[in-house]
């Protein structure tokens, strides 16, 4: 009974993942392919929200500046959990092409928020993106939220 | 008009606060002036007819090591010619008069050599930092520069 419960919450939750836009460099150009007609990323139950919070998933998709990553950080804050966090390309991976001698990248998203999902590519095409969201939503479906118990 | 030309005038009107011209290969060649009189030479270009530098390309600040340099690229729309002109500035204390009551546009190219050199210009209308957080420490394109360990808690 517990079991199917979770199963219940767990599919809602990973067939509404909506992603909060927020691109800041090139894969943003690459995110908005993928939530275009061609990759139509409405198919997962996935679109795009321009606040916080309505969204459950950040979709990190680009170079993050140290001036920018109090915003990630401000932003990640007013989402309502459940939430999750897509790193997308190289930048917001690791620093990317600024990894070595840059003052003002932040060398990797995963300093300032928590990641569950890291998806290669300078950038990454629109498959991985949905690959990407694929693997959040096995993910979630693993997932041991029933009210009341331990997650 | 030819670069030598530029600076025939140059020299004529301001003597020696106009030191030599530079440059040969480089388009354009440039002439180095003092930085106390970088004013009224910009003024001067751009206000007489002869020349009538309407447009400044470009502002840069440079790092030698020893000295710091402002780079002013200087295209006229109406003779359709361009310049260089290079002040240097002492390591020590490099500061040079604005001239963005010259052309406008100087302002945020002049935030930016302030923001990444540390180069002040003096006489400003808004000097702040442009591109980093206010609160950072220290100019990072100098040579000199010291990474810091971290910034609000995020490694840099």
């Amino acid at each position: 009974m517990v079991g199917n419960a979770d199963l219940f919450v767990n599919w809602s939750r990973k067939s509404s993942l909506w992603y909060l836009l927020f691109a800041t460099a090139c894969c943003g150009i690459e995110l908005m392919q993928a939530g275009a007609s061609r990759y139509d990323l409405d198919r997962f139950g996935a679109v795009f929200r321009a606040t916080p919070r309505q969204a459950d998933l950040m979709l990190v998709a680009g170079t993050i500046t140290h001036k920018m990553a109090e915003r990630v950080k401000r932003l990640y804050d007013q989402m309502p959990e459940p939430k999750y966090v897509i790193s997308m390309g190289s930048c917001a991976n690791t620093g990317g092409p600024f990894y070595k001698d840059s003052y003002c990248v932040v060398k990797g998203v995963d300093l300032v928020i928590p990641v569950d999902v890291y998806i290669p590519g300078c950038p990454p095409r629109p498959e991985a993106l949905i690959d990407g969201i694929m693997r959040l939503q096995k993910i979630i479906m693993k997932k041991k939220n029933v009210y009341g118990a331990k997650a | 008009m030819e670069a030598q030309a530029i600076f025939d005038t140059l020299k004529g009107k301001f003597g020696d606060a106009v030191v030599e011209l530079k440059g040969e290969g480089c388009t354009p060649a440039f002439v180095v002036v003092v930085p106390a009189s970088v004013k009224e030479i910009a003024m001067f270009l751009r206000d007489d007819p002869a020349f009538s530098f309407d447009s400044l390309m470009c502002l840069s600040g440079v790092d030698y090591k020893e000295k710091f340099a402002v780079a002013y690229h200087l295209h006229s729309m109406k003779h359709r010619h361009a310049i260089g002109v290079k002040a240097f500035l002492p390591r020590e204390t490099p500061s040079i008069p604005t001239v963005d009551d010259v052309w406008p546009a100087a302002n945020f190219q002049e935030r930016e050599a302030f923001d990444l050199f540390g180069i002040v210009f003096e006489g400003s209308k808004d000097l702040r930092r442009i591109l980093l957080p206010p609160d950072w420490e220290g100019h990072p394109l100098r040579k000199d520069y010291k990474y810091p360990d971290f910034y609000h808690g995020i490694k840099v």
